[in-house]
């Protein structure tokens, strides 16, 4: 789940960071920052969407919220 | 320093394989704290310290910490205190304490030994990272303001205790809530197996 997708996150940022320090320029520790920040947004409504599904659902199970209200 | 350098790889790579096979969130959660605290010295070793220093505090702390609140809030109940005994059997913090362990030593000896010596790549120290933020990347540096806002006020949206949303009758909810002090994980389960 989200945690999968820190692990994600964080290989992309290594890659930058690699890449950055092969040809030793800044721009692939620039990139890791702003992955870094896109990774602090995404984990908080993540998290926020996880409560508001145990909230409504008493459950974290995915497949509960498989429909759509309409 | 090269040494190093595969030896937090690995312990990255080792800690990351366990976090994805285990099966409790929060032993997950200990072996990925490692995982990051690993990457963050494999980007020490790299020569980047700024971003190794960043990916302890931001990632390893805030982040992670975040992750624990919410696994800890989701299982209050009278059978937190047992379950949370479980999870802290002998057996289940060992691995993650092992390999911090391993982390702490590599550390100790980049701090004592090999200090001043030169690293596997050439250092791009804080400066020269501050200089290309805010020079040819400062609309990144405004985009990333305005996605951290709008993540802020998301959040804060989602996050307002609202009254519980009238479910349609065909989604059959009563089978897909969980049982009073059952597992969170494993309700909802009601679907044929095999289909998950």
């Amino acid at each position: 789940m989200l945690m999968s997708i820190e692990v994600m996150l964080n290989a992309a940022g290594l890659a930058f960071v690699i890449a950055g320090a092969r040809w030793s320029q800044a721009d692939g520790q620039v990139m890791f920052l702003f992955i870094l920040a896109m990774a602090a947004a995404e984990v908080s409504v993540g998290l926020a969407l996880v409560l508001q599904l145990y909230h409504q659902y008493g459950s974290l199970d995915v497949d509960a919220v498989s429909a759509m209200r309409g | 320093m090269l040494a190093v350098f595969y030896l937090a790889g690995a312990v990255a790579i080792v800690s990351t394989a366990l976090m994805v096979t285990r099966l409790n969130a929060v032993h997950a959660l200990l072996y990925l704290v490692v995982s990051l605290l690993a990457v963050a010295v494999v980007f020490f070793t790299l020569g980047a310290p700024f971003v190794a220093a960043l990916e302890a505090i931001i990632y390893a702390g805030t982040i992670m910490v975040l992750f624990v609140f919410v696994v800890m809030l989701l299982n209050l109940g009278e059978r937190a205190t047992a379950v949370e005994r479980q999870w802290l059997a002998p057996g289940m913090w060992v691995g993650p304490a092992i390999l911090s362990a391993i982390l702490i030593a590599e550390v100790a000896y980049i701090l004592t030994h090999a200090s001043g010596q030169s690293s596997v790549a050439t250092m791009v120290g804080p400066k020269q990272v501050g200089l290309a933020l805010f020079g040819p990347y400062v609309i990144g540096v405004e985009l990333a303001s305005l996605l951290l806002m709008s993540a802020l006020i998301g959040a804060y949206h989602l996050g307002a205790r609202q009254p519980k949303v009238e479910i349609r009758h065909d989604l059959n909810t009563a089978e897909r809530r969980a049982a009073p002090g059952g597992d969170p994980v494993r309700a909802g389960a009601g679907r044929p197996a095999g289909t998950a």
